[in-house]
């Protein structure tokens, strides 16, 4: 290697890793808000809620992906005009602030709505934040990567929204840990936000010492910036047919594969097969930290290949393998059934007494620790509401699984099955960012890129967790119902990239 | 090839009004179901959500529909100067 190749080698190394952390912080701020959703559906809505409240979170937390593609309009709009390097300075500030902040706002029964309300704002700004942070960290790393490497080095910008969503999990863990389970839950949720701000401080100062990137230099020092991005991205016919190609063919599909894959198969697991909270973050940890390395693989190898069919496949294997590894995440976790064959031990029962909220009905909780032989643990709540304003009250009756933990093969089976899932979201993802850089001109790429990138990942993709749980409601169906919202999402958008998109790499985005 | 991506193009058209049609009765079907009060208002705003995003999206996809049966994506662009053309 001589001394230029050499000093080319050394400079997209320090543009990368300036890029890569203050986008893996942005991603850190939005994800650590979907890691805690019940706990925050606990804190803004009045305690008896339930169900509604989850949903009510999950609107908020969609509400963050949907402003997405307007942050991208705004923010896109900027980068093609004033540059690259300020605008996403910009985004991180706004990002970084509003994270704070929702650490900070009072719980519901301070403030009573004001709570829910002011998380919302909060959220949104995020949102808009994000949407303009991602497509001027792709554009400005593709813009330093030298020819027939755009894959492989845009794909590191790639692993960030994965390494955001393990970090924020990591916190989350280590503060339960550490603070314990009700400390955590009255109080110590808010510490991961407060801790984004010093993550924040250092994120700005090394991006307050990077350089523009020399494509936008080179194009504003000849007169050439758009005087319209917006107008030139959307209203002219040639470019606005990619844009939709864009969607329709790649972003949508990959939006759904990375939500279902890293989050609503942690929810899933969770809130349906009532895994323990620890357990199963554990379980996406492990899962991540094993898939992450072929984000990189998956984007180096599109440079050889062509992006396309990489893409296509992670998106063909979701929608053929999506219904068989949910029905094991079921069955591995029926200790419903599974106790009726092989129950061990049963802890000595623990009775709670109270009066159901605003009302005089009684409540009788009658919990068990139960150990299966094949060395699964679970609790089973027994729950007695008795009627106090009827003569001859019929008690209700309700049982609850929870905090169930696996042990031996079915665990590791688990942690294989997500980071299958993760995998596949390695491929649809590594490759993309060169994909949208390559599809457009400078003078209108951040524009251009980040609203099919915000459409497909924060509206198709961010509402994975609020539709399939929505669906998954319905009077009728299963478990599995959720599914049919990514299953089909991927398959359209599989059918249309693989008709309509060619598998070129073009080697120059100087134009 | 070319005739295959022209002629879904009419799928694509059709798509997206369809896809508008059974979100409306999807909504009303679950907001009449809801018990009335806050379950009921909690399940009218986050369907109305849901239609309200999806409206440009599905008209976007009639678009490309559109753009598809005129042959635009039979010739990609390959360079800025086809896209600026």
């Amino acid at each position: 290697m001589n001394s230029a190749e050499k000093n080319v080698t050394q400079n997209i190394t320090q543009v990368i890793a300036a890029s890569s952390l203050g986008t893996l912080i942005e991603w850190y701020d939005f994800y650590i808000f979907g890691s805690l959703a019940v706990i925050i559906g606990q804190q803004l809505f009045p305690s008896d809620a339930g169900a509604s409240a989850l949903i009510n979170t999950l609107a908020i937390f969609a509400a963050g992906f949907i402003v997405r593609p307007f942050g991208a309009l705004v923010f896109g709009r900027l980068g093609d005009l004033i540059g690259r390097k300020y605008t996403f300075l910009l985004t991180l500030v706004l990002m970084g602030g509003s994270t704070f902040l929702i650490g900070l706002i009072p719980s519901y029964s301070s403030i009573g709505y004001a709570a829910p309300i002011l998380v919302l704002i909060l959220r949104l700004v995020q949102g808009l934040a994000l949407g303009g942070e991602y497509g001027g960290a792709a554009t400005y790393v593709a813009e330093h990567a030298p020819v027939g490497r755009r894959g492989f080095f845009t794909s590191w910008i790639q692993t960030t929204a994965t390494l955001g969503l393990f970090l924020s999990l990591g916190v989350i863990v280590l503060t339960k840990n550490l603070l314990g389970a009700k400390a955590f839950a009255d109080w110590g949720w808010r510490i991961p936000f407060l801790v984004s701000i010093l993550l924040v401080g250092v994120s700005i100062y090394i991006r307050m010492k990077m350089h523009e990137s020399p494509v936008f230099t080179k194009l504003k020092s000849e007169g050439k910036i758009s005087a319209n991005p917006l107008k030139e991205s959307f209203q002219k016919r040639a470019n606005f047919k990619m844009v939709l190609l864009a969607l329709f063919g790649a972003t949508m599909g990959q939006g759904v594969i990375w939500y279902t894959g890293q989050f609503y198969a942690q929810s899933f697991l969770e809130n349906t097969c009532k895994l323990d909270f620890n357990e199963s973050r554990y379980i996406l940890l492990w899962a991540i930290l094993f898939a992450t390395p072929f984000f990189v693989v998956f984007g180096s190898w599109s440079d050889r290949v062509g992006r396309k069919w990489i893409m296509l496949t992670g998106m063909l294997l979701g929608v053929v393998c999506y219904r068989p590894i949910y029905q094991y995440f079921l069955d591995a976790t029926n200790v419903k059934e599974m106790q009726k064959t092989m129950l061990q031990t049963t802890s000595e029962p623990v009775v709670e007494r109270g009066l159901v909220k605003d009302k005089l009905d009684s409540l009788v909780t009658t919990t068990v620790s139960k150990t299966l032989n094949n060395g699964m643990t679970f609790k089973e709540s027994t729950i007695v509401i008795t009627p106090e304003d009827v003569l001859e009250p019929i008690p209700e009756v309700q049982t609850v699984i929870k905090d169930v933990t696996l042990t031996g093969q079915s665990y590791i089976m688990v942690i294989v099955l997500v980071f299958f899932q993760v995998l596949l979201v390695t491929m649809v993802y590594g490759p993309i960012a060169a994909f949208l850089v390559e599809l457009f001109p400078t003078q209108i790429r951040y524009t251009s890129m980040s609203l099919p990138y915000h459409i497909g990942n924060g509206v198709f993709g961010g509402l994975v967790p609020f539709i399939a749980t929505l669906v998954a409601s319905f009077a009728g169906s299963t478990p599995l119902s959720g599914l049919w919202y990514p299953i089909g999402i991927a398959t359209l958008s599989f059918i249309i990239g693989a008709i309509y998109i060619d598998n070129k790499v073009d080697n120059n985005v100087m134009d | 090839m070319s005739a295959l991506k022209k002629y879904l193009g009419i799928l694509w058209m059709l798509l997206g009004p369809v896809i508008i049609i059974f979100l409306f009765m999807q909504a009303s079907e679950k907001i009449a179901a809801a018990a009335e009060g806050i379950a009921r208002t909690n399940t009218t705003l986050q369907w109305s959500i849901i239609i309200l995003i999806f409206i440009p999206i599905c008209a976007g996809l009639v678009i490309f529909g559109l753009y598809a049966w005129q042959d635009e994506y039979n010739h990609l662009p390959e360079s800025a100067s086809d896209l600026n053309g």
